[in-house]
């Protein structure tokens, strides 16, 4: 499988239900396109025709408002039609701005307040360990979530438990909402930082190429066995595959789109390398 | 016996019956009573430490594959400290978490303000669909746990973990949402939960000694609580009095006026009167707080005035 053309429809597809829609969290969820192909289309133990299976690898987006990007993983990757991904965040849809597992098939975590969906991804790894039943939990933070506590309560707790089915990714585009995330309130050295809480850290020079984001998944699963969870850090573009979301900068995060921007971006997409 | 040494039974029992029972801690395991059962069962038991946010987000992570995790701190560190953590990971995204606060309002003592909450009800009482559990005696809290552990959702259990008289007999069978009818009468009704109960039937004793008749209702589950009773009640006595160790906003006070509020009666109340606690021993703090018998007794004279 073309990896590469799987980030395409991805991208496409956030770029249309968010156009569809007239505004979204745009720049965060494009800055996990790569990641989410490469666990979706090639990682995951899952099922799209059994998608409550015993035993399946889980995905916990803790930064739940990248879910319109997780929704395009799932829909390209068979879970419902692609049509329903016109209905983001329309009333009563099944496809709410931020991830929510009592409506989303496929969707393993309710997710939002930032930070919380990561102690619930460390949860869900405790509970694989005590069932036994081989399951890895796949676990999405972003860097701006990384400034909430939570998220060191959770690394010290699934270091201190010997979690090594927990496999962390920082989506770490650098960008948060009111301005650089160095300049907020910066959280780098983030690589010494995981290590330091006792985690096998990774770190990926470029989280939006597709290649590297595989080849990350792949020795972070040689870890599994090692006593320690493991922590990707992904250094990514937020907004990337879209030249005018990544040059609105910070303002990316959730802007108005409409339908002809939309295709703009499409077509840069479709067009790229 | 303690009512911890009561839980921690009831959890042992529940954890041998069931290997999807677990209890988590934030380092207040033996405050909690369930200290002694690590060794018994290092499988269900995982202690946290001082981080409660992540032990109730962790809660929710285990129920959502399928566990029936407990989580035990004291009442203000079980309630407000992760009020969103109880909304959102457990309420919202409908997880099966029980969670166990001990020493509620006055009963924090000598950990003072800090530890006290007067408000805990009341923070977790507007969550949709959380159930709010005050437990009277060892009696009761023993027919509710298993009650409790079958029921599929959220469950607040309030827990005073010292020594408490017992108010209900032995064979005293216990139904979640229904109110309990502790005395017949027909001038008042008082609803108790918690703590304050044996007090208030000993207000209604001295008051019967005058003449006056009280009904006496212990509404153990304040949310949802039994409308159904408590507007019965009313209706025949004319008269209310809430009897409550929190903060009048927001807890039992509340929660009856909301029931009875098409009602044209008068709804008085023995509670703490919006402020935050103190340090000091049982009796000084009931005398600060206005939670005496006689505060109990002078506010039903009050009540039974305004008829």
């Amino acid at each position: 499988m073309d990896l590469k053309e799987v980030c395409k429809d991805i991208r496409c597809d956030i770029m249309s239900s968010i156009g569809h829609l007239g505004n979204g969290h745009i720049g965060g969820c494009l800055s996990v396109v790569e990641l989410l192909a490469v666990l979706y289309f090639e990682e995951m133990n899952i099922d799209p025709a059994e998608p409550k299976m015993a035993g399946r690898d889980r995905l916990v987006c803790s930064k739940g408002h990248a879910g319109p990007a997780v929704y395009a993983a799932l829909a390209n990757r068979g879970f419902f039609r692609k049509e329903e991904l016109l209905t983001l965040n329309q009333g009563g849809t099944n496809l709410p701005s931020h991830c929510d597992m009592n409506r989303t098939t496929g969707v393993d975590m309710t997710t939002g307040s930032l930070g919380q969906g990561f102690s619930c991804a460390v949860g869900a790894a405790l509970g694989a360990k005590l069932e036994g039943d081989g399951a890895r939990v796949f676990a999405i933070v972003g860097d701006g979530e990384s400034q909430e506590g939570q998220i060191w309560e959770a690394a010290m707790f699934a270091a201190a438990k010997k979690l090594d089915n927990l496999i962390g990714f920082t989506d770490y585009n650098k960008l948060q909402i009111d301005g650089s995330v160095a300049e907020v309130n910066d959280i780098a050295p983030l690589p010494d930082k995981w290590a330091a809480f006792g985690w096998n850290v990774i770190d990926v020079k470029d989280g939006n190429d597709v290649q590297q984001v595989s080849q990350a998944v792949k020795q972070a699963k040689a870890n599994l066995g090692s006593g320690r969870p493991t922590m990707v850090i992904l250094n990514t573009v937020k907004g990337c595959g879209v030249s005018f979301i990544v040059e609105m900068g910070p303002g990316n995060h959730n802007t108005n789109l409409t339908e002809e921007d939309a295709r703009r971006a499409i077509a840069e997409i479709r067009g790229g390398k | 016996m303690e009512m911890r040494a009561v839980y921690a039974q009831c959890m042992a029992e529940l954890m041998r019956q069931d290997r999807h029972v677990c209890v988590l801690d934030a380092d207040l395991s033996k405050a909690s009573g369930t200290r002694g059962l690590y060794p018994e069962f290092p499988q269900q038991m995982f202690d946290c430490g001082v981080a409660e946010q992540n032990m109730a987000s962790i809660a929710a992570g285990l129920a959502s594959y399928g566990f029936k995790p407990y989580i035990e701190s004291f009442t203000p560190f079980a309630t407000r400290r992760i009020c969103d953590q109880v909304a959102i990971s457990i309420c919202y995204a409908k997880q099966n978490v029980k969670i166990v606060g001990t020493d509620p309002g006055i009963s924090a003592e000598l950990n003072g303000g800090t530890h006290m909450s007067m408000e805990d009800v009341g923070v977790l009482r507007s969550i949709p669909g959380i159930v709010i559990f005050e437990p009277v005696d060892q009696v009761q809290l023993k027919a509710a746990m298993p009650v409790i552990n079958d029921y599929e959702g959220c469950v607040y259990i309030r827990l005073f973990r010292k020594q408490l008289p017992d108010v209900f007999p032995p064979d005293y069978s216990f139904r979640l949402f229904e109110a309990d009818k502790l005395r017949e009468g027909c001038d008042l009704s008082i609803f108790v939960s918690g703590l304050l109960t044996a007090d208030v039937l000993e207000a209604a004793e001295r008051l019967a000694v005058e003449g006056i008749s009280c009904e006496v209702l212990n509404i153990h589950t304040i949310k949802p609580i039994d409308r159904k009773a408590v507007i019965e009640s009313a209706r025949k006595t004319g008269a209310a009095l809430t009897v409550e160790n929190h903060n009048v906003i927001g807890g039992l006070h509340s929660a009856v006026l909301e029931a009875l509020a098409e009602e044209k009666l008068p709804v008085c109340r023995v509670g703490v009167e919006d402020r935050f606690g103190e340090v000091g021993k049982m009796p000084y703090l009931r005398q600060v707080m206005g939670l005496t018998i006689e505060n109990i007794i002078a506010t039903a004279r009050r009540a039974l005035a305004l008829k």
